[in-house]
């Protein structure tokens, strides 16, 4: 039973990551751009929800959602600002600027607000569920019932929704998007709303979860989300999904083996072993570099 | 209808086009002839506005549309079936058909020329739900002219219909081209396969290293001995 409720940790762990996750695979898969400032994008969730439940003392629902939305706002802002003049640029210079970002966005939260902790409150009453003999604390529901929901509306906004349509035609092939008459900045900065806004959400969500939360809380999560992103295939959204997943199970189940200080590590080895084995991940397609 | 007036075009560093006009009226079928690499998908793209022309000007109906945007030039009208069809391979044949009318609102409009498609092209309307990625070259070509149908376009630019398929298969789409001129729709095609081209269309200019070196009409070409030569496959 102690496994079950293990598992149901990792899960826990695994959707934060997938949220993350989701983000980085949206905006590699529409300008093969690693957006390494995704995870501060994340902090910035946790704080803004954080400020909004603690300070401005509205409940959990209304905090995700206003969250969700700065970091939507955010997430297009660092695309207009920052990236989107290096369209035509080399891959690095994308990449240097987006580790950049990341540094400004960072240092910034800590000139204003200092490096210090802060401690989310508490949302939910701490109460487990007992279901058929295994003990399911609350908060837990809460995050997979938020994680289920929003996975299930960005399924339903990429397959169903003119702009998620417009979406998959952009990532595909830009030029041939275009001539439908697409809008391709504007898709563009759609995709870096809905995974700022997905980050964002992990963001509260973490700070429920975990209840500490700093200004650098978005490097580590923010690199497993990447390597969960890799793990399920970069630019596939269900991959990122299983992704996320897995790698929380794993480390979870790392934790629970006794190696809790190579829990870490094991992302990393995860990451090295899908490298060498399968460099397109599990959902990834073998594509060829086009000259 | 359409009027291009001296433009200047480069791509990248190359000097693609220089000094080139042309013409072409409505209800017309105009071909574009010439070798790989002279200029023709090039003035294609400056037209739907993938390229922005550094001199010159382009008249749409009396508009000056040259350096528009795409999603500006496919609303007025313009439509554009790229080299090497282009379909959006992971996604289904219905919804490349939808994307072609990304910019159309009227839901039962939309409903209708996609059945028209389907009339057109019913081995697309067996395979609507397939991934276009799957379907064969001359099926993923019907494909990508059925998408730029559903814009409703008055001018449609083809570039290089016939481009790897089975003469058989070329035969068809040229049926089809000259099919949907017939039911209203003006066309500019590109071809390095003049035989066909010239047979189905009205006008034609030949372009040879970014410049329009002769032009006429089609039967005129047909017969003129400098085409002949050059791209007819001699005598």
């Amino acid at each position: 039973m102690e496994w079950i409720q293990q598992l149901v940790n990792g899960i826990s762990l695994g959707s934060i990551y997938a949220l993350i996750a989701l983000g980085y695979t949206m905006v590699y898969g529409i300008i093969k751009l690693i957006n390494f400032a995704h995870g501060d994008v994340f902090m910035l969730g946790a704080f803004i929800g954080f400020y909004a439940i603690a300070r401005w003392e509205i409940g959990f629902f209304p905090a995700l959602i206003i969250a969700m939305a700065l970091c939507a706002i955010i997430g297009v802002v660092i695309e207009r600002v920052a990236y989107k003049r290096l369209r035509n640029a080399t891959r690095i210079a994308a990449l240097i600027t987006a580790i950049g970002v990341s540094l400004l966005i960072e240092n910034v939260v800590i000139y204003f607000r200092g490096a210090s902790p802060e401690a989310y409150p508490e949302v939910l009453p701490e109460t487990s569920i007992n279901i058929l003999g295994v003990n399911i604390s609350s908060i837990s529901i809460l995050i997979l019932a938020v994680t289920i929901v929003l996975m299930i509306l960005l399924q339903f906004i990429v397959h169903k929704t003119k702009i998620g349509k417009a979406m998959r035609a952009v990532s595909l092939d830009p030029d041939a998007a275009r001539l439908m008459g697409i809008n391709v900045d504007n898709t563009i900065s759609a995709t870096f709303a809905i995974g700022s806004a997905l980050a964002g959400a992990a963001g509260v969500i973490f700070g429920v979860y975990y209840t500490r939360i700093e200004p650098l809380m978005g490097v580590l999560p923010g690199l497993k989300a990447f390597i969960a992103a890799v793990f399920g295939g970069i630019g596939s959204i269900p991959g990122a999904m299983v992704g996320g997943l897995s790698l929380g199970v794993v480390e979870t189940v790392v934790s629970a083996l006794g190696f809790s200080l190579w829990r870490d590590a094991a992302a990393f080895v995860i990451l090295i072993l899908i490298l060498i084995l399968k460099p397109s991940g599990i959902f990834g397609k073998n594509t060829r570099e086009k000259v | 209808m359409l009027k291009v007036d001296n433009i200047d075009v480069f791509y990248g560093n190359i000097h693609a086009l220089k000094d080139v006009s042309l013409e072409v009226n409505e209800g017309e079928i105009v071909t574009l002839i010439g070798a790989n690499g002279a200029g023709k998908s090039t003035l294609l793209k400056t037209l739907s506005g993938l390229l922005k022309p550094k001199k010159g000007v382009v008249l749409y109906q009396s508009q000056q549309i040259g350096g528009k945007p795409a999603q500006a030039i496919v609303k007025n009208g313009i439509s554009h079936v790229p080299e090497g069809r282009r379909v959006f391979s992971t996604m289904s044949v219905e919804e490349n058909l939808e994307l072609g009318a990304y910019l159309r609102n009227d839901r039962e409009g939309i409903k209708k020329d996609m059945a028209n498609v389907y009339e057109l092209f019913p081995i697309l309307g067996e395979r609507r739900k397939q991934p276009s990625g799957t379907l064969s070259g001359g099926e993923q070509q019907m494909l990508a002219m059925g998408r730029a149908l559903m814009a409703k376009p008055k001018l449609l630019l083809l570039d290089e219909p016939s481009m790897g398929l089975a003469p058989l298969i070329v035969k068809k789409i040229f049926e089809i081209i000259k099919m949907v001129n017939e039911q209203g729709t003006t066309v500019l095609l590109v071809e390095q396969n003049a035989n066909m081209a010239l047979s189905i269309a009205n006008r034609a200019y030949v372009i040879e290293t970014g410049k329009i070196v002769l032009s006429g009409t089609a039967k005129e070409l047909q017969e003129s001995e400098q085409v002949k030569a050059a791209y007819l496959g001699g005598l």
